[in-house]
């Protein structure tokens, strides 16, 4: 019998994406619809076209850079969000692990002058740091990581932003700009600027962002680690019975996704795309952006990679759209309703897969009674 | 003095309603993470009530319409949990964080589209309500009594008696603690939990539109809630999931809420020089203390948080 | 006679699900008063014969007679109507709730909104007096004894007036004094007039209490007998379709060196102040089998958690081949050379999402054949592994080496956990229930591997609830009551009338080894 290729899990995934895909957009073109019905369907496509609105292709190549340098953090704190996941821990707190990475990475660029990859690393640990904290209130006091992730972001928000006072502007509220006064602390562009019609902001960070969902996807599938960890979130206690140190394996998750989130932090931060405003007063949507991204992309890490892109893609587009009728958050309102979409997912996944076996059962009926026809011919 | 009670009642307020919700929603099955969300969703419905209620409107009608539009926007806005995670079986952790983001992505579209179709050169989205929340306020010598206290004591008694002494609250806790028992006896365990999502929508919507409205006579919608649906769900596992516990913990978390809005009026307080975002961090950083040492041996309801699925038994 | 309508009538009932067929072409009829017994294995049937009339399933074809009037029964609402109660076998209780709460759950009076718990507590007061029924009213359910429970259960139903009452393996938690006092109740509800069906595969109840027995074959019907005219052996050949060995094969024992030692053990428990294990102290040797008795929940299980380190003791100590292992981490007291066929192999035995193989290697997949350098497994090593502990131990599924667990059958999910557990070459096999739920051959297949362990000298420490498995598999029995050692019996001269009376801490003797 001929394999059902819809049968296949990566597949399914893919084609429960792109439904989530189809109907986020549908309902925000509903939206907008009901908005001002007039510049709706203009206004949609803006959204879609993101950098392709420009006419000349070296300006559509420098807009695409942009949207890069905005990707790779994404997909880090998707990974962040993926990674633990998969180990069965839900790390919402990668928003405020990610928000840590921009304090200790600017920081030590400017109150410091440490170089970027001593910045890097920085923030990695900051992120790791608060992934800890999470990790051991939830092995040893039983505490909801979702619950403490979200103290721990606003927590965090407030230090960043008193941190990062001692590196202000003094007649803004913005950080100093890296290039003036920590140029030793910006990302090498390894010659991939010149590529993008000059975007100073293309750095190593895109590559090695990519490099490390390859990696994440290699530990998760191909290592002992990624057994054990894989094993604790299927069943923990499983994973205790067989003697793994289960309550290490959360922390140590944790850990991971909340460096990743950290990385992902200086992958924006040290490119000196953006600066910090010290007022910030809401925790960066960057990492809540991830969880969309993680589960648009079938909580596979190479999905995420394309997921990443297209959230922040429409993200940027939303900022294109004509603002005397619409607002730019319509590319949030997208994006979250995508993530509530992929809470289907399982259940669409399910849908398919009786759908096949349905079909099969009556496939197989026909055979039989074609079968029997025969018999009785002869 | 007289301030910081005022506001430590104004902010325990919000807490007790939001988590009241929490606690009927975790009481019926369903953890409802999505409460930030809602609270936005029956924040903007108040404030878009109290914008287009027509001026010198009286103070009951006033008073009414609003808690009716932010209930209501509510129980709508949280049919969106319940839909998915009670007939969809989807993860209630991912449909609730996606609906905090859709909560506040949505009220800040909707907030500018209205404002921009008002008036083509405002993209803000800040609603305005500085004379029609008059209508909550009654000074009673320099401490502003609200009637959103009121509301929050009736909610009090209402959802205790509610959950121990009738039937509903009975069927409600055993299809949060043993559904396959209820179903056993001819409950209809989707609808129960129905119920407890719907309800706890009204009590978030009321908490939003007690939130914004406390201390302030306009919010921007941008910043959504600051985290209030998550202290509250600490407030309620504090409370271990019982409304009069749940009472007493959230006075003790909105005084540290207020203490970041009138500790200047303290002198030693003021005196101490520590910057304002600290007193910010103190309710966080106290649900957290309080985290660590209550949720080792929590009440829990055994069954929440695991869809219910008429089949396997 | 004929003429009498039966008080409920299931005609030629056939349920399909996906891939088997659950009842196929059944009948089932139910005489006012009789106690009729269902009898058949586990997946022979009956629970989605039960399922079917008690609304929970729609049956594809067939029909339910009550009285001799064609019925409809789309939900559990509409079978309580027609006056059909059931004591599942997993009570369907509120654990958190009264009894009272319990009894009135979906059927509760109210006044202006309000319970009216006092009536209820009346009704109920009453009915546990006529029928001899003692419950506390207001003890919350997960302070009262099993015993208690089941009574609540049958409460339930009598406070619904049902007139058919379904009792699903109502014996399998009850001690056998228990065991005694329920059948006696039984008899009692028959002779006021109510219709009783009682689902079993014990023999001995049958021939105890029942009136008739309908006995039920890999979902199809295979006859319906008057009890008095029959015998044990009977039934038992209806059943399964052939002549079943009670006993298992095997020579005396030779016990030598002590492989396991634990003295005056104690762990704490998780739902009370008291100590789940108290003071426990014995000894397990080289080449035999210990067994430990005991009605569920007497501590057995919090025993093994002590021993096996999944769980952390609260005083004592435990010895394993000489050695101190008290505080050992799980990892230690495996590689030192235990192994343990969990309890429950959903949630301890098996990542049922994994695969088989990855399944198989759960214990081992650290060990240098299977985790290469830089920490990459060798995938390859590991599906060799697994073909052969498929092929070694008969474990059947779809896709070999790379089904999900999760669609395995029971019985293979457990033959897989044995192979692993076993291939292992342990000093000490800790089984716990390693039969729960299997069916006939499958029990007598692993019975046949832990002998075969024992002889060739292994240690072996089993847990079970079943008297039947505890006198034919064991050489030596521990009755563990109340978290204590109350007894030590030899299998070859002891009763299970004597068992079951340490059982229920009737009687105990002072352990001493």
């Amino acid at each position: 019998m001929k394999k059902n290729i819809l049968k296949n899990s990566g597949v399914q995934s893919l084609l429960a994406a792109l439904m989530c895909i189809i109907l986020g957009v549908a309902l925000g073109y509903i939206v907008l619809l009901f908005i001002n019905p007039a510049g709706a369907g203009e206004a949609i496509i803006t959204v879609l076209k993101n950098f392709l609105t420009y006419s000349k292709p070296a300006t559509q190549m420098k807009y695409l850079g942009n949207t890069l340098v905005k990707t790779a953090p994404l997909l880090m704190c998707s990974l962040a969000i993926l990674f633990a996941y998969k180990v069965g821990l839900f790390n919402i707190g990668a928003a405020g692990q990610y928000c840590a990475g921009v304090g200790v990475a600017l920081y030590a660029a400017l109150a410091w002058n440490l170089p970027w990859w001593a910045c890097m690393i920085l923030a990695m640990a900051a992120g790791a740091t608060l992934g800890v904290i999470v990790g051991l209130l939830k092995a040893y006091r039983n505490v909801n990581e979702v619950i403490s992730g979200i103290m721990l972001n606003w927590i965090t928000l407030y230090l960043v932003n008193i941190l990062l006072t001692g590196v202000k502007e003094p007649t803004s509220p913005y950080t100093f700009p890296l290039t003036t006064h920590a140029p030793n602390a910006i990302l090498p562009s390894l010659g991939l600027g010149a590529l993008f019609s000059g975007n100073q902001y293309v750095t190593l960070a895109i590559p090695l962002a990519v490099i490390l969902a390859v990696a994440v996807w290699v530990i998760l599938e191909k290592t002992k680690l990624g057994y054990e960890l894989k094993a604790t979130g299927n069943n923990k206690n499983a994973a205790k019975y067989c003697g793994m140190a289960e309550k290490r394996n959360t922390i140590l998750t944790l850990a991971i996704s909340g460096a990743l989130a950290g990385l992902g932090a200086a992958l924006l931060y040290l490119t000196g795309f953006e600066q910090w405003q010290c007022s910030t007063s809401s925790v960066p949507a960057m990492g809540f952006n991830g969880i969309a991204a993680a589960f648009l992309g079938g909580l596979h890490p190479i999905g995420a990679v394309l997921s990443s892109f297209f959230i922040q893609h429409i993200t940027v587009g939303g900022a294109y759209v004509d603002k005397t009728m619409y607002c730019a958050q319509i590319s949030d309102l997208i994006s979250a309703i995508i993530i509530y979409l992929c809470g289907f997912v399982l259940f669409m996944k399910y849908a398919m897969n009786a759908g096949i076996t349905k079909h099969e059962e009556k496939a197989a009926a026909k055979l039989a009674a074609k079968e029997t026809e025969k018999g009785g011919n002869q | 003095m007289l301030l910081l009670i005022q506001y430590t009642l104004t902010f325990a307020s919000v807490l007790l309603l939001v988590a009241l919700g929490g606690c009927i929603s975790e009481r019926s099955g369903v953890i409802n993470l999505g409460l930030e969300g809602i609270m936005v969703m029956g924040a903007m419905g108040g404030a878009l009530a109290m914008r287009y209620l027509p001026a010198g409107s009286p103070a009951i009608v006033i008073i009414l319409v609003v808690l009716l539009a932010a209930a209501l926007m509510g129980v709508l806005y949280s049919s969106l949990l319940a839909v998915a995670s009670i007939n969809f079986k989807a993860d209630q952790t991912i449909i609730g964080t996606a609906m905090n983001i859709l909560g506040v992505a949505a009220a800040t579209v909707i907030v500018k589209a209205i404002n921009t179709a008002a008036n083509p050169d405002d993209v803000s989205s800040v609603i305005q309500y500085a004379v029609p929340k008059q209508a909550f306020l009654v000074n009673m010598g320099g401490f502003e009594f609200s009637w959103f206290m009121v509301v929050t004591v009736l909610a009090l008694i209402i959802i205790h008696v509610l959950l121990f002494k009738t039937r509903f609250g009975l069927r409600l806790m055993a299809c949060g603690e043993h559904p396959q028992a209820a179903d056993s006896v001819g409950i209809n365990v989707y609808k129960m939990r129905w119920a407890g999502v719907l309800i706890s929508g009204a009590l978030g919507g009321l908490g939003g539109i007690v939130f914004i409205t406390a201390g302030v006579s306009e919010w921007r919608f941008e910043y959504g809630v600051a985290g209030f649906g998550f202290l509250a769900l600490a407030v309620m596992i504090f409370g271990q999931w019982n409304p009069i516990r749940i009472a007493l913990a959230a006075l003790l978390f909105g005084m540290f809420r207020a203490l970041s809005n009138v500790y200047m009026g303290f002198d030693f307080l003021a005196a101490l020089d520590i910057p304002s975002q600290v007193y910010n961090m103190l309710p966080y950083i106290i649900s957290l203390v309080v985290l660590a040492f209550t949720s080792k041996k929590s009440r829990a309801p055994k069954a929440e948080g695991v869809p219910y699925d008429k089949g396997s038994r | 006679m004929n003429n009498v309508p039966y008080a409920i009538e299931m005609v030629n009932i056939t349920k399909k699900f996906p891939g088997i067929i659950a009842n196929d072409n059944v009948t089932l009829q139910l005489r006012r008063g009789e106690i009729h017994a269902l009898l058949g294995e586990n997946g022979a049937g009956k629970s989605t014969l039960m399922s079917v009339l008690f609304g929970l399933y729609q049956a594809e074809e067939g029909v339910i007679k009550k009285d001799g009037v064609e019925v409809k029964i789309n939900n559990p609402n509409d079978a309580n109507d027609l006056g059909i109660g059931m004591v599942h076998q997993h009570f369907k209780l509120v654990e958190c709730f009264s009894v009272l709460d319990n009894i009135i759950l979906g059927v509760e009076d109210t006044k202006n909104g309000i319970l009216q718990r006092q009536q209820a507590r009346e009704k109920v007061l009453e009915l546990s007096k006529r029928y001899g029924l003692q419950v506390d009213p207001d003890a919350i359910i997960e302070d009262i004894s099993v015993g208690m429970q089941q009574r609540t259960e049958i409460l339930k139903m009598l406070y619904r007036d049902n007139e058919i009452l379904i009792f699903d393996e109502p014996t399998a938690v009850l001690t056998p004094q228990e065991i005694e006092e329920l059948l006696q109740i039984m008899k009692n509800l028959a002779a006021e007039g109510k219709s009783i069906l009682f689902i079993t595969h014990k023999l001995n109840e049958i021939m105890a209490v029942a009136d008739r027995c309908s006995v039920l074959r890999k979902g199809k019907y295979i006859g319906t007998v008057d009890i008095a005219g029959c015998t044990k052996d009977d039934l038992s050949r209806m059943m399964v379709g052939r002549d079943v060995q009670f006993a298992v094969q095997k020579e005396p024992s030779k016990p030598g060196d002590v492989v396991l030692e634990v003295k005056d053990l104690s762990v704490a428990s998780k739902v009370s102040k008291k100590n789940a294990v108290d003071h426990v102290s014995f000894k397990v040797r080289a080449g035999e089998i210990v067994c430990i008795a005991g009605i569920d929940g007497n501590g057995q299980s919090e025993l093994v958690y002590g021993i096996s380190g999944l769980e952390p003791v609260a005083g004592g100590t435990v010895r394993f081949c000489g050695n101190d292992i008290t505080h050992a981490t799980i990892r230690k007291r495996s590689l030192m050379g235990m192994s343990h066929i969990p309890e429950d192999r959903h949630k301890h035995g098996l990542v049922l999402d994994y695969t088989l193989e990855d399944n198989m290697v759960l214990q081992r997949y650290f060990e240098p054949e299977f985790t290469g350098k830089f920490g990459f497994l060798k995938r390859k090593n590991i599906r060799a592994y697994a073909e052969r502990l498929i092929e070694q131990y008969d474990v059947r599924s779809g896709q070999g080496p790379i089904t999900i667990s999760r669609a395995m059958s029971g019985g293979n999910q457990q033959k897989a956990i044995i192979a692993r557990e076993i291939d292992k070459d342990p000093q000490l096999l800790i089984a716990v229930q390693p039969t729960r739920g299997l069916d006939v051959g499958a029990i007598e297949y692993i019975h046949k591997q832990i002998v075969a362990q024992r002889d060739a000298g292994k240690a072996v420490l089993l847990v079970s609830l079943e008297l039947d498995e505890v006198m034919t598999v064991s050489d030596r029995i521990l009755v563990m009551y109340e978290g204590e050692i109350v007894g030590q019996l030899d299998p070859k001269t002891t009763t299970q009338e004597e068992m079951g009376l340490y059982m229920a801490g009737a009687k105990r003797d002072e352990v001493t080894e």
